[in-house]
């Protein structure tokens, strides 16, 4: 969509997973000693997961935002 | 079915879960409050404004598709018969996404029709177009109400929520969104969900292969599980219905389903056309089905393999964890509660994530639920509005009146859905009829509008008769099964088939007879001109060249990496 003022579906979507990498990181880092009571908790696959979100929430948050051609 | 017992909670929630999912909650309200402003005509709230690109037309049209029932029910089908659910994603879905991309967007598009029941009216006449906009806006509602019905009763077994609360909360929020922003919010919307699900579902597959020791430990698991029955082979089993767990052979999934079934679905169904014809020029609008078909590919890495990593991993030697619906009924009447098949997603969900993860995976069924929900009561929207108010009830309102109406009809829809999710709620067998009901009109539309786009012989009367005689006979063989179980040896060429066997036949049948039907009642009628079939069927229309375009462009070139990329699957998994 290229609708003049109108902001990019990739920025809504690079903010809410930045939101959703902040707060799975951090819950991963708070539960880091005392992991969930799930398989395979030793991966640490909330951690990861988290950061992962949180470079691509960043990626699309910055790539896409307002005011940028 | 989903099975609507005395709930034993399977999860349990974390604030920074609840954080997660509220937060998702507001990302949709704020995104339609957004682009409510940008929705001012009729084309931007029905059509969001012709102006998609390929990747956003892409991922809504195949998001639009991924309701609460197609990532639960099919990774619970994929516990209950193995790799054989894939078939759903790539025979019946690949190629009919194709073939919509090459052969039939120029006509929906170059005719600049507003739905599918438009293009019927351009090309067959106004009965064909009432009979299949009054039928598609019933099934509409009707399955998004049964969709709504699941959502909360999965939410209730997993989560111990409140049943009523979860369908309003989630049936307001859709309603919302899709009011304030029409098709534009709506597909906004489908693309942030679409990131979501594969977000929240990628980690059990990714976790469980790793537990697995890699998909041949999943298929070594499986076979030491279960060494009688094949469940990790697409097509070596499908020769005979006895020997593979559907009850199904190579000939109701190559004909009934990808043929007819997923062509009809995929071709002519306006909840996903409409996404594509969305888009902003004729290529863009040729390559969003084939980028759709991309990611549906992808599909089961997060919806069939989680199902099967519930048969390596959940399951004992011979011993199956999770039962069908009927068995956890009888269960239930002596007091043990047992899981379902469709249980299988979250199951999975609780085994792999804890906090932060779980609220993730759970925002990713909700979201699977909202986008097939805001697809269904957008194209009810747009069909009620175009196709039986403006074109039977009152036809020369302003646009405004018709955004209004737009806006009205979608709050109609919502409430419609409510109240057939109460209506299942009270009469279990109802989601059985209404599925059925739903696929009595698919194949026969797809017979209807394929002979309408490739031979310019057929006539309104033609296709109007043919419409009709394909629906008849669906429902005449689904009757004469529920009356007599032992026709579906005739329906489905054997004894040994199975219920979903009949489905595949049904449509198969359904679609000749269509097809039959138009080509006898056309060649006794008299045909259009070939000026007023300009536009509609191949022959008669200048379709655009893309010669000058470099080949990495051109959506053919595109077309032939999906079918290879499809192709190589099946061998991979044969």
């Amino acid at each position: 969509m290229h609708r003049p003022g109108m902001l990019s579906i990739w920025f809504f979507v690079g903010v809410l997973l930045l939101c959703y990498g902040i707060l799975i990181l951090g819950s991963a880092i708070v539960n880091y000693n005392n992991p969930p009571k799930v398989v395979l908790a030793n991966l640490h696959a909330d951690l990861w997961w988290g950061i992962l979100l949180l470079l691509m929430g960043l990626f699309y948050s910055i790539r896409f935002r307002p005011g940028r051609s | 079915m989903f099975l609507q017992a005395e709930p034993q909670q399977l999860l349990h929630l974390s604030p920074v879960d609840l954080a997660i999912i509220i937060l998702y909650f507001c990302a949709v309200l704020g995104i339609g409050f957004y682009l409510k402003s940008f929705t001012k005509t009729g084309e931007d709230f029905f059509m969001a404004g012709r102006e998609m690109t390929a990747w956003i037309a892409g991922l809504s049209f195949v998001a639009a598709n991924l309701g609460s029932l197609e990532l639960l029910g099919w990774a619970g089908s994929a516990y209950q018969y193995g790799i054989l659910a894939a078939h759903w994603y790539w025979v019946g879905a690949v190629p009919a996404m194709i073939f919509l991309a090459i052969v039939m967007i120029p006509f929906y598009y170059i005719s600049k029709t507003h739905s599918v029941p438009g293009y019927l009216k351009l090309r067959f006449g106004e009965p064909a177009r009432a009979l299949s906009a009054v039928s598609f806006g019933f099934m509409t509602v009707l399955m998004s109400g049964v969709n709504m019905f699941s959502m909360a009763i999965v939410l209730q077994v997993v989560l111990g929520w409140n049943i009523d609360l979860s369908i309003w909360v989630s049936a307001i929020t859709v309603a919302l969104y899709v009011t304030l922003g029409g098709l534009l919010s709506a597909i906004f919307n489908e693309v942030l969900q679409f990131v979501l699900i594969w977000v929240g579902a990628l980690l059990i597959s990714i976790i469980g292969l790793i537990e697995a020791g890699g998909w041949s430990g999943v298929v070594a698991r499986i076979h030491t599980n279960f060494p009688e029955q094949n469940f990790t082979h697409m097509w070596s089993t499908l020769g005979n219905f006895t020997d593979n767990p559907m009850g199904i052979n190579f000939v109701g999934i190559v004909f009934g389903l990808g043929a007819v079934l997923a062509m009809g679905y995929w071709t002519t169904d306006f909840l996903v056309v409409q996404r594509v014809i969305a888009a902003k020029d004729l290529r863009s609008a040729k390559l969003a089905p084939l980028i759709g078909a991309a990611f549906k590919m992808c599909v089961p890495f997060i919806v069939i393999l989680p199902g099967l990593l519930g048969l390596a991993m959940l399951d004992t030697p011979g011993h199956h964890f999770l039962v069908g619906e009927d068995v956890a009924r009888e269960a239930l009447t002596h007091g043990q509660v047992l899981h379902t098949y469709n249980q299988v997603l979250p199951i999975m969900l609780a085994r792999y994530c804890g906090p932060g993860l779980l609220g993730l995976g759970i925002t990713a069924l909700i979201a699977g639920f909202m986008s097939g929900m805001a697809g269904n009561v957008s194209a009810f929207a747009t069909v009620w509005t175009y196709d039986i108010y403006r074109a039977l009830i009152r036809k020369d309102a302003s646009d405004d009146h018709y955004v209004a109406m737009g806006r009205w009809c979608t709050i109609v829809g919502v409430l419609i859905s409510i109240g057939t999710a109460y209506l299942v709620r009270h009469s279990a067998s109802i989601m059985d009829y209404v599925q059925a009901l739903f696929s009595f009109f698919i194949a026969p539309l797809f017979g209807t509008v394929l002979l309408g786009m490739l031979w310019k012989r057929a006539t309104g009367p033609g296709g109007f008769w043919g419409l009709m005689a394909g629906t008849g006979s669906s429902i005449g063989m689904w009757a004469w099964v529920k009356v007599d179980p032992s026709a579906l040896r005739y329906i489905a060429m054997s004894p040994h088939a199975k219920a979903m066997a009949e489905d595949m036949f049904r449509a198969l049948w359904a679609g000749l007879i269509c097809a039959g039907v138009t080509v006898g009642v056309s060649l006794v009628t008299k045909p259009k001109t070939d000026a007023e079939l300009v536009g509609l069927v191949l022959g008669a229309t200048e379709i655009p060249s893309e010669g000058h375009l470099p080949l990495w462009q051109k959506p053919i070139f595109w077309a032939g990496v999906v079918a290879l990329a499809f192709i190589i699957l099946q061998i991979i998994f044969w």
